[in-house]
């Protein structure tokens, strides 16, 4: 393996490969999904109601997914269980389980029972055969849709919803702890981690459900609610612009600041990180989508140009964001604790930690939530009505 | 009397019982006891001449699988006033020893590296389910049937003490020879070092030379302003030393 200068023999090999990149990537579009869904629940910003729905399935096609590259990590995966029945208080890392059941058990699916249950149990009743199975198990034996039920859906709905931002919060910012704690690696240790983390995470959430409710009006040969989407572009620029400002913030720091530390990193964003840092990351993953977005509220632009503006911001987004969670991932590891050396990062195709397991993994969520939009229709009622 | 009813309750607790103390008891010396111990290591920069006796010890003693190191030793070549870019090698972790310097002049010196049985330990502090643990008597273990594999204690060691072992897939590092010094014994590095450049210290025991030691010369840690508590106290330590 390439290494340049020195590095303590054992840090040669990387510990977190690239599905430990995976990870905080799909937390982040779970945290940033639902995010997006709060926005008309709590802030009644009507304009996105459209893709609540879908946004909350979104959430958790993802969460579904998000422990598997942790799973497919661990040297000892049969292990995985102790660190429900056996946490360690003191480790970030033991909480993971508990703060993902919250938020899987407690607020996501909470959420999406209470906001389909009338669906259900409509659906229990109409549908024939193994579907009508399906639909009455999801009632879980509660079919009174009363006017009266469903307003303590409603108002029960909001405080899961309530509950649910800071629940969001506190997964992902959870996540940027972990990195943010390390004091061993001063690429890794900053207080800023978890908030840096919490509104990239919203960025690439809103990014994600924007290009899906574009993507999915296209295919099932509706219009795109132009009001919406131009709202949730909005929102994804002021979150882009905070996210752009600490991440900023930190780099200025560090530079300003020059710590032992800095020669190496001041290095790696030369070298080893210039391409998935300064121009994945920065340049058309950060600026070019704000300075695009930036465009859009100043200036008159046309719907059919806001709508590829739109879906090629939304992409660059997504891309820039992976390639922000590949440099803190992987270009923490990069160089030795000694700092007097650099290694290399190799990434197999076909290995337990490969390529191919690593893009299955971002595929997935998507599977999933094909079928989940089959089971759970979350397209306006007026819209679904007028396809009949 | 015990009844039918008390058997009941008794066998089930018997058994978790006995099968928590064939888990936790520890291999040791039927006088050795753990709380009167403490163990740390003295490591002589000005004695070490590089010649790789102790990871070679280390090795066979604890089996350490090839490319993967539990103690090390780094050879140091300062040329002047850049303390901060010394010239750093360690081929093969010096187990062969150390080919001749290419570099004439400055300053030259060996560093045996190994885990600095922190008191306050970054790695156990991280371990997801505390299979990275302090031993009463001051040493930091890995508990091999208990690990996940999880890596998080191997990115939290300041000092690349820590590799995942190949075969056996969960975190390893130096136990300061614990079968060994439970038993009266020294660690094996310390009993082939051939200069004495590296000297197990028990800080409880006030007969131990340590303290003699520690009072008279000058002594450092690595990486002081972590505060990891470090055991590992280096006599003579040069700054350019990361």
């Amino acid at each position: 393996m390439p290494v340049d200068g020195f590095m303590y023999p054992n840090e040669i090999e990387l510990q977190w490969s690239v599905l430990i990149v995976v990870y905080p990537f799909v937390t982040g579009l779970v945290a940033g999904a639902f995010i997006l869904a709060s926005l008309e629940r709590i802030f009644h910003v009507t304009a996105v109601k459209p893709t609540y729905r879908l946004a909350l399935l979104t959430a958790l096609s993802f969460l579904l997914v998000a422990p598997l590259p942790l799973q497919l990590h661990l040297g000892r995966p049969e292990r995985s269980l102790e660190m429900y029945l056996t946490p360690h208080t003191s480790s970030a890392m033991a909480m993971f389980g508990f703060v993902y059941l919250w938020y899987l058990m407690a607020v996501i699916l909470l959420e999406i029972w209470l906001e389909f249950r009338q669906e259900i149990v409509l659906l229990s009743q109409s549908c024939t055969g193994a579907k009508r199975l399906l639909y009455r198990v999801l009632t879980l034996g509660s079919s009174n849709i009363s006017e009266g039920a469903l307003r303590v859906d409603d108002k029960v709905g909001w405080v899961i919803t309530l509950i649910g931002i800071p629940s969001a919060f506190l997964l992902h910012g959870y996540v940027g702890f972990i990195f943010g704690s390390v004091k061993a690696n001063p690429w890794w240790s900053s207080p800023l981690m978890p908030v840096v983390f919490i509104f990239s995470a919203m960025v690439s959430g809103i990014a994600v459900v924007l290009l899906l409710y574009m993507a999915t009006a296209r295919m099932r040969h509706q219009s795109i609610d132009m009001r919406c989407v131009d709202t949730i572009a909005q929102y994804l620029l002021y979150t882009f612009i905070i996210d752009f400002g600490l991440e900023m913030l930190d780099l200025i720091h560090r530079i300003y600041e020059a710590d032992e530390s800095f020669r190496s990193l001041d290095f790696m964003m030369h070298t080893k990180l210039f391409f998935s840092q300064v121009v994945l990351q920065i340049a058309l993953g950060t600026l070019v989508p704000i300075l695009t977005l930036g465009a859009i509220q100043m200036f008159h632009v046309p719907e059919k140009l806001r709508k590829i503006a739109y879906a090629v911001c939304g992409c660059l987004t997504i891309i820039g964001i992976f390639a922000m969670r590949w440099n803190v991932v992987i270009g923490g590891q990069l160089f030795s604790k000694s700092f007097l050396g650099y290694t290399t990062y190799k990434v197999d195709l076909i290995s337990r930690e490969g390529e191919l397991i690593a893009a299955g993994l971002l595929v997935l969520p998507f599977m999933i939530l094909a079928v989940l939009v089959k089971i759970l229709p979350p397209w306006p009622k007026s819209e679904a009505a007028s396809a009949d | 009397m015990i009844t039918r009813r008390k058997l009941i309750v008794l066998l089930p607790a018997a058994a978790l019982a006995w099968k928590y103390v064939l888990a936790g008891t520890p291999e040791t010396a039927p006088n050795y006891n753990r709380s009167e111990h403490w163990w740390g290591m003295l490591l002589d920069i000005d004695k070490c001449i590089g010649c790789g006796n102790c990871v070679r010890a280390c090795s066979t003693e604890n089996n350490v699988p090839d490319g993967y190191f539990r103690t090390w030793v780094e050879r140091y070549h300062v040329a002047g006033w850049e303390q901060e870019t010394p010239q750093v090698d360690s081929p093969s972790g010096g187990i062969k020893g150390f080919p001749p310097s290419r570099f004439e002049g400055g300053k030259n010196f060996f560093v045996p590296k190994m885990c600095n049985h922190c008191v306050d330990s970054p790695c156990t502090q991280v371990c997801p389910v505390g299979a990275t643990l302090h031993t009463p008597d001051g040493v930091v273990l890995v508990d091999e049937t208990y690990c996940l594999g999880c890596r998080y204690c191997i990115q939290a060691c300041p000092y690349g003490c820590r590799f995942l072992h190949p075969t056996k897939h969960t975190a390893e590092k130096c136990s300061l020879c614990y079968h060994r010094i439970t038993k009266g014994l020294t660690t094996a590095c310390c009993e082939n070092c051939p200069t004495g450049a590296r000297q197990l210290a028990d800080l409880k025991n006030p007969d131990d030379p340590i303290h003699e030691f520690l009072r008279t010369h000058s002594v450092q840690v690595l990486k002081p302003h972590l505060a990891t508590g470090a055991k590992a106290y280096y006599h003579d330590l040069d700054g350019s030393v990361r």
